[in-house]
């Protein structure tokens, strides 16, 4: 199929970008979204052009590199599906695709369709973490975990990373993210420990970082690739309120 | 603490809470409304009274006040930080599938309703409180006659009916975003939250919304 | 001969007897060292973090924009440790002896002892970071038996083991960076290694973003940057997955051990198009309940649900009745591979066999299926955009682990001091084929358990030498080439573009030393690879500059792909025997099977460069067997 492309160019964080017009033909509907970009690369080094730059690593949906706006939403249309799991079956021949970064103050531009992230690393440092040093550990089983409990921290814990949710957010909001972090650990017995820190401090990150607040529109929820549930932004809140009243 | 996002959240949810409150003890007290002629006009102005005259409920009215201008002004600040962290816009941009609308434009509601208080304080609350008003036989300042005076002008209905919609949009998002704010996250309560809500916000704004109708209609 | 420092004594007690005589750092002396780790995926995390946490200070290094992008994340099924919580007759000896039994005698005794033992401690560990492993009801942690062994051995966090690891060890490394004792230069890849007085010193690393060239000096160098099964272009991998740092130090002086030794993984979706990009795996767990067959009818064109029953080959079942459809993954792999060269290939490219679950479907119902491999089936419609309830799925082998990697001794120190490479990046603990929920362990134990141990003992040594600044000439050097390589890239006034040299070493290797491999195929390649590398030099194009620019990246991956494909396709040559995943055709049974040579090949090929134009030089280091029997691995 042939297709139309309209892709954001911009050189780099300072530079003022612009969406520059694309063709491609022979796109088959088998191609990953990524593979129908390589192609277009692969035409441009033929014409000698610099490449279009986006960020991609495993291609299946779990490292969270990928993500870029598709037709105006993250990801592209489909539902819990990554850029690099979407296939080109979605579109059909002579459609025109709009390609934009994921857009945030906290995310800026790098070159073209990549971003820099590194404001989610900084809220992880900040204290997203079970503070257990090496070798330090007990028994495993000899801290009891309900089924449930420990089911409800993995679908929080699925998180990758990808920043969708800020670029679906109206605010640019990270809720989501720091939500989905604050409770993979408030849940389990090792994290309750730092829970009453970290939320403070991760939440004192996340403004520090750029990002906007949370105002429920759950819209972040749609666009997961994972699905994380918008009720980790509640139990985050519940973290932060009850850490605020406690706090000694 | 340094962060100040989610506190700033929290104080719009706490007031916004607070304000739902009211809604019920002023839909209350308008139900008077509903009552024959006479009677109407005698229990309405002496609850009119009522809560001008009662220290606590004057305590209570401030608390209100404080709480109608910090939900704004905090909405505002929430608002600019939030224009901060999302500059740029989308070339192509249908985000707007993956949420409801009311929940977006809880600020375009708000104004509405701001605009809309405005008109309501200078019609009744300064009215009643600052100009010489007729008497009633019971010796009480006549608000009904002029509740009555204004919902018989229809372009004036119009202006409430279309507020109490947005009071209702507002109501619905503001309600249960406000629960989440406030930390209630587990599924079962949330769930009984959002049916709440919708109750809440279809009784509140039903009612608010029938007043001015039946006045005008009688 | 290549000394490998196992140290003396039983085998039980070698490890024990290491950590109480290896050499500490004091702790204010340890402030004063600095360790250059690159890599973020299990085992580069874990060291990082590890090292930081006992005071020193730690450089690490990652190419993507997160630590936690690592490829480790990408690991589905589970991992192993010998906690015999179902008490089931595990051990650590018999998962010692499964190790090395599944590795077909290619690995150290004393190295694999070592992993089953410390695999207990991962499992400690990884739950005290908040890892959610799969727990029973009543609240204790769950185990499932994985990869063809007889206990229930496998820890697991849904589909997503790798993941939830990985995010463990990352927020214990990001931990170790609010405390300042580590630096993250993400977007970063190191291009060269610094040696002064032949030990390992620094690197030269270029800024991903800036395209800068940055000198980073430290007192010892540690390689996690995983597995090169990319070099098939076609993989289970990540697109960013390289051999560089590996082969960069080998070019240095680090031998090469193990190199042709690869993995295929039996269940990952098949190549569909010229564009392609990655095979994506399938959890090996589908092999449980599906059942794999290909048309008896060589071209048969049918739609799978079309042709009856009588006419479908179950080969695995018919070969290999033992084990059937669940018989190890090389086997699996190999298998398929001959079905889909004698024609009788299925899917629109005849390059896939299939795996059908209507039997399972039909015994335990839909819903059962369902609620043990929803998410699969539903990531595979998304890929392929085929209902699997309704028809069979269309699975190949694909490259996915390598066994080889740099030489290491049991201080998991490469040939030249200094040089530590960690997890998959090393040849050491799973011979010739690795099984099933050992990479992570591996990984991990490497960076949490061993180097913690072993690099200080190296460290301690190097207290008293003398500090050397990035102003040493060796940096400006290796700088300098570095340099010079981007530049001739950079003016290459060719027409082809780097994928295509990638897909076309891939291809190659793939044909001649990929699943079989045989003389005259290898010979051919080593040929075919000097004229592909002499295109290289001249046609290749690349457009951009040198800021930001990832064609420019490739190809530097791509220059050392081709040269590392040279080196596998000797190792492969040299090796004149079948051993787990490298099958020589002239080695192997009336039957097909592999037929293994422990008279003449029972040692470790360690391999030494020699520069551009000379082979390589081969060293052995015998693979000396006290404690197990040398036996043939049979599945049938």
């Amino acid at each position: 199929m042939k297709l139309y492309l309209k892709i954001w160019r911009q050189l780099n964080a300072t530079s003022k970008g612009e969406m520059v017009d694309y063709e491609i033909d022979g796109v088959t509907e088998h191609m990953s979204f990524l593979e129908m970009l390589d192609l277009l690369n692969e035409s441009l080094i033929q014409l000698k052009e610099r490449v279009i730059e986006f960020d991609h690593d495993c291609r299946e949906g779990i490292c969270g590199q990928c993500g870029v706006m598709i037709n105006g939403r993250a990801h592209g249309p489909l539902k819990q599906t990554t850029t690099c799991q979407l296939h080109m079956r979605s579109f059909k021949d002579g459609d025109t695709i709009y390609i934009e970064p994921f857009r945030a103050t906290a995310f800026p531009v790098v070159r073209d369709l990549k971003i820099n992230r590194t404001s989610f690393d900084s809220i992880i440092t900040a204290g997203g973490y079970i503070g257990a040093s090496t070798g330090q550990a007990p028994e495993a089983n000899s801290i009891p975990i309900s089924y449930e409990t420990v089911e409800a921290s993995f679908d929080a814990a699925a998180c990758i990373g990808c920043g969708a949710c800020v670029a679906t957010c109206k605010n640019s909001s990270a809720a989501l993210f720091v939500g989905a972090k604050i409770t993979h650990l408030a849940l389990l017995p090792q994290g309750k420990i730092e829970a009453s820190k970290r939320v403070l401090t991760m939440v004192d990150q996340m403004d520090k970082e750029g990002f906007g607040a949370c105002s429920n529109t759950e819209a972040c929820e749609v666009e997961c690739p994972q699905g994380i549930s918008v009720l980790s932004i509640a139990k985050m809140n519940y973290e932060y309120n009850k850490a605020l009243i406690m706090k000694k | 603490m340094k962060s100040t996002t989610l506190k700033n959240k929290i104080i719009i949810a706490g007031t916004g809470l607070f304000l739902c409150f009211f809604l019920v003890i002023h839909l209350l007290g308008n139900l008077q409304l509903f009552l024959p002629e006479d009677q109407a006009r005698e229990q309405f102005n002496w609850y009119s009274k009522l809560l001008s005259g009662n220290v606590f409920i004057k305590i209570i009215s401030w608390v209100l006040y404080l709480s109608l201008i910090s939900h704004a002004l905090y909405a505002i600040i929430v608002t600019i930080k939030n224009n901060t962290a999302s500059k740029q816009n989308y070339h192509y941009d249908k985000r707007n599938f993956a949420s409801a609308w009311n929940s977006r434009n809880m600020g375009i509601l708000g104004t509405i309703l701001l605009l809309f208080l405005i008109i309501h304080f200078k019609d009744f609350w300064y009215v009643y409180k600052f100009t010489n008003l007729p008497i009633d036989a019971a010796g009480n300042k006549d608000l009904y006659e002029v509740v009555v005076q204004s919902y018989s002008q229809l372009w004036y209905v119009i202006i409430y009916e279309i507020s109490f919609v947005a009071l209702g949009f507002h109501l619905l998002h503001g309600f249960f975003s406000a629960s989440r704010t406030l930390g209630l996250y587990h599924p079962k309560y949330v769930k009984a939250i959002k049916i709440f809500g919708w109750g809440y916000t279809l009784i509140i704004t039903g009612g608010f919304m029938a007043i001015p109708l039946y006045i005008y209609l009688k | 001969m290549i000394d490998s420092k196992i140290p003396d004594g039983p085998l039980a007690d070698k490890w024990n007897t290491y950590k109480a005589k290896a050499k500490l750092v004091n702790p204010a002396n340890r402030k004063k060292l600095t360790i250059i780790v690159v890599g973020t995926g299990l085992a580069g995390s874990s060291c990082a973090a590890s090292l930081a946490e006992q005071g020193y200070n730690i450089q690490s290094f990652c190419f993507q924009d997160s630590p936690r992008r690592a490829h480790s994340v990408a690991a589905q099924g589970g991992v192993n440790a010998v906690k015999n919580y179902k008490n089931d007759g595990d051990s650590v000896y018999r998962m010692f002896y499964d190790t090395i039994k599944g590795g077909d005698f290619r690995s150290r005794e004393a190295n694999v002892y070592r992993l089953a033992e410390c695999s207990a401690s991962l499992i400690d560990q990884s739950v005290a970071q908040g890892v959610p492993f799969a727990r029973e009801y009543g609240g204790y942690l769950n185990n499932r038996s994985f990869g063809g062994v007889q206990v229930s051995r496998t820890f697991y966090a849904r589909g997503q083991t790798g993941q939830q690891l990985l995010l463990g060890a990352y927020q214990s490394l990001l931990r170790q960076v609010n405390t300042g004792k580590v630096t993250m230069h993400t977007r970063h890849e190191m291009l060269e290694l610094v040696l002064v007085d032949g030990k390992a010193k620094g690197i030269i690393a270029r800024n991903l973003e800036t395209g800068a060239i940055e000198r980073h000096v430290a007192d010892a160098v540690v390689l996690a940057t995983g597995g090169y099964g990319k070099v098939y272009y076609l993989s289970t991998l990540a697109m960013g997955c390289n051999s560089s740092a590996l082969w960069r130090a080998h070019k240095k002086g680090a031998y090469m051990a193990g190199v042709s030794w690869i993995q295929f993984h039996p269940t990952c979706l098949p190549q569909h198009g010229a564009n392609q990009s990655k095979l994506t795996l399938m959890s090996e767990s589908l092999r449980n309940d599906g059942r794999i067959w290909v048309p008896k009818k060589a071209g048969d064109d049918r739609l799978p649900n079309s042709i009856p029953e009588e006419e479908r080959d179950y080969y695995l079942e018919r070969k290999y009745p033992a084990f059937g459809n669940l018989a190890p993954r090389d086997i699996s792999s190999r298998a398929a591979k001959e079905r889909i060269d004698s024609g009788h290939g299925a899917g629109p490219m005849k390059n896939a066999v299939y795996l059908d679950f209507s039997d399972a479907i039909a015994a335990q119902g839909k819903k059962t299926i369902e609620a043990k491999y929803s998410n699969l089936f539903a990531m595979y419609e998304k890929i392929n955009g085929i209902d699997a309830y309704k028809e069979p799925m269309l699975i190949s082998p694909a490259a996915h682990f390598t066994m080889g990697g740099l030489w290491v001794d049991y201080e998991l120190m490469t040939t030249i001091p200094g040089l530590f490479a960690l997890g998959e990046a090393n040849f050491a603990d799973h011979g010739a084929n690795r099984l099933g929920a050992n990479s992570l362990l591996q990984a991990c134990v490497d960076g949490y358990f061993i180097a913690p141990y072993t690099i200080p003992n190296y460290l301690s040594g190097e207290l008293k030498a003398t500090k050397i600044s990035t102003d040493h000439p060796a940096f400006a050097e290796a700088e300098n080439s570095v340099r010079e390589q981007l530049n001739r890239f950079l003016q290459s006034k060719g027409t082809l573009s780097t994928d295509y040299f990638h897909k076309t070493i891939g291809r190659l290797l793939y044909e001649k030393c990929g699943l079989s491999r045989s003389k005259q195929n290898l010979e051919e390649a080593i040929v075919a690879i000097k004229t592909l590398k002499a295109s290289f030099e001249k046609d290749l194009l690349i457009t951009g500059d040198d800021t930001l620019n990832s064609e420019l990246e490739k190809a530097g991956r791509v220059a050392d792909y081709i040269e590392l494909a040279e080196l596998m396709c000797y190792d492969a040559l040299q090796r004149e025997e079948s051993c787990g995943a490298h099958f020589r055709e002239e080695y192997q049974s009336n039957e097909g099977e592999a037929v293994r040579n422990d008279a003449d090949y029972c040692y470790v090929s360690a391999w030494e460069w020699k520069g551009l134009t000379n082979p390589p030089e081969l060293h052995k280091e015998p693979l000396v067997f006290e404690n197990v029997e040398l036996a043939v691995r049979s599945y049938k």
